[in-house]
Order: structure tokens, then sequence, then C-alpha cells
């Protein structure tokens, strides 16, 4: 299915009822089997836009819509969380299992389905523990399961590795993008990390920072499937100074205002 | 200037604490000795205070004539009943004023209202509404169960992590869903700190309940063994009643490992 996000806009109300324009006019689109990465400074409303596509957070105005073909029973998106967000009394297996619930699935389909997504993400030998017995890596492989596990039309990824340290960080981008290149599951990715972004999406839609705009969408010409020695490719270094050069001010214009 | 070297020392070690197992048992093993050698030699009269072997002997022969099944049955009774009725309606009370904004709006005020009066104030009320039999007796547990059920799972639900809550409707769940899935859960332990202290509400309601108005059970055991100055048999009553606080402490806390696993293992 293709997601399309048409002239979207958010607007908070704080508590002395003043507006805050968090989204502005955001229109973009995601193709079948697309790797789109969003990308922007901190407060640039990224979580915002994926909140919406979820379907957690109203919009202002605007809308999102799905259009294409869906298998029957196939949700639109699911989401991977930055703080994995899984379930703290429920085993790996029964977390990558929940959407599987909560789509009515009968109990043996579940176990077939969690079995083959706890497989892909290299979870075996886990499925009994505990989120709190897994280390941060092998949790979010556990949130990664769990979101593919339900079929999405769209998989949302909300800075799924930003809590990790860089080296499983690198490591699970790698899997990602091989889990991607089997499953081609189209993903709306948002990460602050420019390379991050370049290394495994198709395009990077640049926001603006807060209200957050689409300054521009940078498409990368690196061939598929990806590896670690493609960083030093012409390509992804024009792609990575294109996108540097539009944020550096907005960067540095949060930077003053952090300050002040 | 000073020259010359100097190691680092270990300035936290008097936080660290041992276990000390032998001196647990010493102390209370300890204490039973000096008591028994105390009535033993005469210097407390049995009158006042049995000796702890006198007690056991005791409980021994009232348990073989029957006559100590009988109070502790009814007491048993009474307690599990109360704790029951008690601990199912504060958490059905808790959840909804916690999760539902009318159902907080409306039980709140009235929560807080009626928390304060001291429960067994209310047990001569409901004798009047329930009668002098069970029913008024397992109403004035149940009262003073559901009152710290109910705080306690309403504060638990509120601990509940928003975040958990967005990520089961990410994957689907309906209100039904996140209440039984991610709500309950997050106020287990809460749940549990709740049941714990209502056990303990609970035992003092029963024995008060049953010295106020009973011919059975361990409050009117101790009470009339009492009236009647046989001290050893009070000091049963009041041995059985430890051992009901403490079994259903105990209880209660594996009860809790089975169902909060994630907390502990």
């Amino acid at each position: 299915m293709r997601v399309i996000v048409d002239r979207l806009s958010k607007t908070y109300r704080d508590r002395r009822g003043q507006d805050l324009v968090a989204l502005d006019g955001i229109s973009l689109t995601v193709e079948p089997e697309e790797f789109v990465a969003i990308l922007g400074p901190s407060g640039c409303g990224k979580s915002t836009l994926l909140g919406i596509i979820a379907g957690l957070l109203p919009a202002s105005s605007g809308e999102v819509a799905f259009e294409g073909e869906r298998r029957p029973g196939q949700p639109f998106t699911a989401t991977v969380f930055q703080e994995f967000a899984l379930f703290p009394w429920r085993t790996a297996q029964a977390n990558v299992e929940f959407g599987l619930e909560e789509l009515g699935l009968p109990p043996a389909e579940r176990r077939k389905r969690s079995a083959r997504f706890i497989a892909m993400t290299g979870l075996e030998g886990f499925e009994g523990r505990y989120p709190h017995q897994l280390s941060g890596g092998m949790r979010q492989r556990v949130g990664i399961a769990r979101a593919l596990a339900v079929d999405p039309a769209v998989l949302l990824m909300d800075e799924p590795f930003s809590a990790l340290d860089a080296q499983t960080r690198t490591l699970m981008m790698e899997e990602l993008l091989g889990i991607w290149e089997r499953t081609r599951t189209s993903i709306l990715y948002v990460t602050h990390n420019i390379q991050e972004a370049v290394y495994m999406a198709d395009r990077v839609v640049v926001l603006s920072r807060r209200p957050g705009r689409v300054l521009e969408t940078v498409p990368v010409e690196l061939k598929r499937p990806r590896h670690e020695g493609q960083m030093g490719e012409p390509s992804f270094l024009q792609a990575s100074e294109r996108i540097w050069g539009l944020i550096r001010s907005q960067a540095q214009a949060a930077l003053v205002e952090g300050k002040a | 200037m000073v020259a010359g070297r100097v190691t680092v020392r270990d300035r936290a070690a008097f936080l660290r604490r041992a276990d000390h197992r032998l001196l647990r048992v010493a102390a209370l093993g300890g204490l039973l000795v000096l008591w028994e050698a105390l009535t033993r030699i005469g210097w407390i009269p049995a009158l006042f205070l049995p000796s702890p072997l006198g007690v056991i002997r005791e409980l021994g022969e009232m348990a073989a004539s029957g006559q100590l099944t009988i109070h502790v049955a009814a007491s048993l009774r009474r307690l599990l009943w109360g704790f029951a009725v008690g601990a199912a309606a504060g958490i059905v009370v808790g959840i909804a004023t916690g999760f539902f904004s009318r159902a907080e709006a409306v039980g709140q005020p009235l929560i807080a209202a009626t928390f304060p009066i001291p429960k067994i104030a209310l047990l001569p009320l409901l004798i009047l509404w329930l009668g002098i039999g069970e029913p008024s007796k397992i109403a004035v547990i149940a009262l003073g169960v559901f009152f710290p059920m109910a705080i306690n799972t309403y504060a638990g639900v509120k601990e509940a992590d928003p975040l958990l809550v967005r990520a089961a409707i990410a994957f689907g769940a309906g209100r039904w869903s996140v209440i039984r899935k991610v709500i309950l859960p997050s106020a287990l332990p809460m749940i549990f700190a709740g049941l714990k202290l209502g056990a303990g509400t609970a035992l003092l309601l029963l024995v008060a309940a049953e010295m106020i108005a009973a011919d059975s059970g361990i409050g009117f055991l101790v009470l009339h063994a009492g009236n009647i100055m046989d001290t050893t048999k009070l000091m049963v009553g009041i041995v059985c009643l430890s051992l009901l606080g403490v079994l259903s402490h105990w209880l209660l806390t594996r009860a809790e490992r089975l169902a909060v696993p994630w907390r502990h293992t």
C-alpha cells in the first residue's frame, strides 16, 4: 500500500493557552516496498508525525491516507519505538505475539508466525526471557519482530536504535536492512542521524525545526543490497553533505535557543 | 608539601551489610528461652504469663479435643470470605476509578470521605442491617479490606507507563484489551502490596468483631479465656492469630512471586 501524508499540520496548545505549531503542512508519500527516512533536528516533530500516521494522535488539519490493495486483516501500520516499549510482564515470544492476539489469530497460528520472526531477528533461544533479562539490542529485536509479525502495510520506526550503543547500532542497522531485503515491507524511519538515514533509505525527507516543514527530499543513489563499505562512496557523501547543508543552520539555531 | 604514597581506602565499607543469619535465629530463640526460664523460676506467676511450653501443651490438647478446630475454622471462614469480597470489590473499583474519568469523579470523593471511618464502628450498624450472624462480620472485614485495595489499585493504575498503553493501541488493542493486558499487569505489584496491607486489617477486624458479637472464633476464644482468667488458653488464641498473620503474609508473598514473575527473576 502507498502511504499519503497530505498537508498535515499539528498544533499543540500549552497550559498558558498558547499555540505551538509542531508540524506545518507536511506532505509526503511512501511507495510500496520503499524505505523512506525522515530526518530532522531534535524538536522538529518527527515523533509527532509518526504518532499521527500510526493513529495515536489526532492531526489538527490535513490527512493521512492509505491507498492500494490490502490483504484482509492486514493492519496499516506497526510501530517500533525508541524506548522499545516491550511489555515487561511478557516473555520475548509473548511480546512478539501481542499484535497477533489483537488481530484475533488462533494460538497455533500465532506460534507459527512468532517463531518465523523470532528466527528472522535472531532471537532463537531467547523466547522465554523477559525483557529485563535481555540486552538493549536484543530488546529492540523483539520490538522489530513484534512489529513485523503483524505484517503491516508500512512499518513505522521511531529512532529505533538511538538508545543503543554505537557498535550495537551499526550491527542492528545491517540486520534491519537484511530483514527488509527479505520482507520488503515499506518502512518509514525517523532519525536524527544523517549517516543512518543515507545508509538505509531510498529517500531522505529532511524536516526543518519547529514548526516542522519539509525542507527537501533527498534521493539516495546507492545500490542494494547495501553494506558498510558504501559509506565511502561519492553518492553517499554527496547525499550526506546535501542533508547536512540543509539542517546545519537549523541545528545551530536550536543550539543557541537551547542555551538561552 | 609532603611526599609519599597513599593507598585509597574503601570509605563506604560501613554501608555494606552482612546477613547475620545466626543472630536472627538467636534473637527469637533467646526470647523464648528467657521467657520459659523466668516462668520456671517463678518470678512471673503463670496467671500473668504462662510458660511457652505450657502454651504449646495446651494448644496440643485443644487441637486434639477438636475445640481449637471449631474456633479456627469459624475464624478462617469469616476471614477468607471477607477478604475475598473486599479484595475483589477493591480491585474492580480501583481499576474503574483509575481508568475511567467518570468513575474517578464519582468514586474519588466518596472513597476519601468514607475511608477515614474506623470500620469497627460500623459493626453495630452492619448488625442492624445484616443480623448478628456471619454476614455482618464478613461485611466489616470486607469493608476493611476494600479501602486499602481500592486505593492501592488506583495508584497502581496511575503508575501504568503511558508508552506501553500507546504501544498496545499501536498494535490494535482497544479499551478492554488495554485494561486487561497493560493496566492490570502494571498495577499488580501495587495490588499485592494492598493485599498484604488488607490481610493485616482483616485480622484486626476479625478479632474485634468476634469479641463484640460471636460465640465462636479465635477472637471469642481470647476474650472468653480472659474472662475466666485462663491465661494459657488466651495465649493459645494469640499464638493462633500470630500464626494466621505470618501464614497469610507468606502465602501472599508466594502468590506474588507466581503472579509477578518479571519482577523477581
